[in-house]
This record gives C-alpha cells, sequence and structure tokens, in this order.
C-alpha cells in the first residue's frame, strides 16, 4: 500500500539563488501537488523574505565548484572576486529562470501562498539579524520557535526537507 | 492505457487517467471526469479549461503562474475552482495530456 506524501516542511538556512529556488520550488511544487506546504526560512535564509534583500540575491561566484562560464569552461575563482562579476552572474542565472517561468521571489512567493502554503521565519535567526515582523514580505505568516514549527510538522506522511 | 465510458463515449485514457486523444473531449466528457473530481464544472470552470485546450493543442506549455497571469483568472482563484492540484485536474477535465512543469 502506498502512503503519499501529504505535507512537507521545507527549511531553507542559505541566501544563495539556488538555496532560496531549491526551497521555493520543492513548496510550490507540492501545493500544485496538493501537498500541504510550510517554508521556514532561518539564519540567511531570511534574505528571501527581508523585503530590502530578496530582490537582491546572488549565487556565489567563489567557492562554487559548479560555476561555469556560458560556453561550459571552468570558471577562475580569481575572476569571482572582481566587482560586479558576481552580481552579473546572478543576474543571468535570473534571466534564464525567467525564461522557464520561474518568477522572481517575491512573485513565488505569492504563488506558493495562493495556494495555501505557508512561509514562516525562524524567531532565533529574526532575534539575532535585529529584523522585525515589518521588516518581513507581507506573506510571511508568523514569526516561530523551532518548538512551533515541530508542532505544524505533526500528523502522518509529513516530511522534513532541509534544502 | 485504459479505456473509459464518459456520456456514453468509449475513450481511451492513461493510466492516470488523461484521455490519450484530446479530440475525445466534448463537454458532457469533461462534466463527468469533472464529477469523478468532485467538481460540479460551472461556466467559470469552462472558460478556464477551454483556455488551456486551446493553449496545449497549440503546443504551448502552460504552468500555474501563466494561468494565473491569463487575464482569465488569478492563481488564488484556479486553486479555488480546481481545489487540490489546479493544473493536473484541470487538464484532466480539459482532455489534455498530464501537466509535465515544474512550476
Amino acid at each position: 500500500m502506498e502512503h503519499p506524501i501529504k505535507k512537507v516542511m521545507i527549511i531553507c538556512a542559505k541566501a544563495n539563488i539556488e538555496d532560496v529556488y531549491a526551497a521555493l520550488v520543492m513548496a510550490n511544487g507540492a501545493v500544485m501537488e496538493g501537498i500541504e506546504a510550510k517554508v521556514f526560512f532561518t539564519f540567511f535564509g531570511l534574505d528571501a523574505i527581508t523585503k530590502k534583500r530578496m530582490k537582491k540575491l546572488h549565487t556565489a561566484t567563489t567557492g562554487n565548484p559548479g560555476m561555469r562560464m556560458p560556453g561550459g569552461l571552468p570558471f577562475p575563482t580569481l575572476l569571482g572576486i572582481l566587482p560586479g562579476v558576481e552580481a552579473g552572474v546572478s543576474a543571468m542565472m535570473k534571466n534564464q529562470m525567467e525564461k522557464l517561468d520561474i518568477p522572481p521571489v517575491d512573485e513565488f512567493l505569492e504563488l506558493i501562498t495562493a495556494g495555501g502554503g505557508e512561509i514562516y521565519a525562524c524567531k532565533l535567526a529574526v532575534e539575532m539579524f535585529g529584523l522585525k515582523k515589518e521588516d518581513f514580505s507581507e506573506h510571511v505568516k508568523d514569526i516561530i520557535t523551532i518548538g512551533q514549527f515541530y508542532e505544524l510538522a505533526a500528523g502522518e506522511g509529513t516530511q522534513i526537507i532541509f534544502t | 492505457m485504459a479505456e473509459k465510458t464518459y456520456a456514453g463515449k468509449s475513450v481511451n485514457v492513461t493510466e492516470d487517467g488523461y484521455l490519450t486523444n484530446p479530440d475525445d473531449w466534448t463537454k458532457e466528457v469533461a462534466v463527468e471526469i469533472a464529477k469523478e473530481e468532485g467538481i460540479e464544472l460551472n461556466e467559470k470552470h469552462l472558460t478556464v479549461i477551454e483556455f488551456i485546450r486551446d493553449k496545449i493543442l497549440k503546443g504551448e506549455t502552460l504552468t500555474i503562474r501563466s494561468i494565473g497571469k491569463s487575464g482569465i483568472i488569478d492563481t488564488k482563484g484556479f486553486y479555488d475552482l480546481f481545489p487540490g492540484a489546479p493544473l493536473k485536474k484541470a487538464s484532466k477535465i480539459a482532455g489534455v495530456a498530464k501537466p509535465a512543469s515544474c512550476v
């Protein structure tokens, strides 16, 4: 007998474009399938739901062995440190995603919440970074503790995913 | 592949219940597929379904985002009309293939 996934609890702790989008695509994908989805943003992941920062996410051009030049050649780490390179690469990535109909972060949050998904900020990280409720996107439902996160995870068929 | 009877008409469907031939689709067939999905079709559903059929049969790929931006319905409305998995349900009722998009 199959046991379908009923709920996913997704944790995003990083601010890189790829980490944030992994969390958002998984959450939205769940909602699209009729699976309950809750996303918990913590530490640097908070950037993705902070109004001032959510539109300026970057991908790392140094210390990222998967990085390639447009033709497929390895991307020299020293090139990655030059001013503007990271911003340029990040803009290119966002451009590619837009072509695939992957929305910008704020619109993605809207898509997820329109389908009944919920977005949360981690209380501990919020306090650590000195942020307030009003610093966050309107799509953030609440600032919660890890204990509340586990309470929300209750029920059969829940999976907790750390991106 | 399986065979099913909708509105007195025998049609081929995939394992998941999607019509294999979109030409088998009629409004009557749609009403019965919708019933199986727990949906009572109304005019609003039909508008969305006809939009989906039109786009898909033209070879376009649809996402929930593109439907939400179509001007026909917004994302929330789409989820409300076809609760649970709107793109899948609406595609099934529209008699087109199972959607293959990730967003």
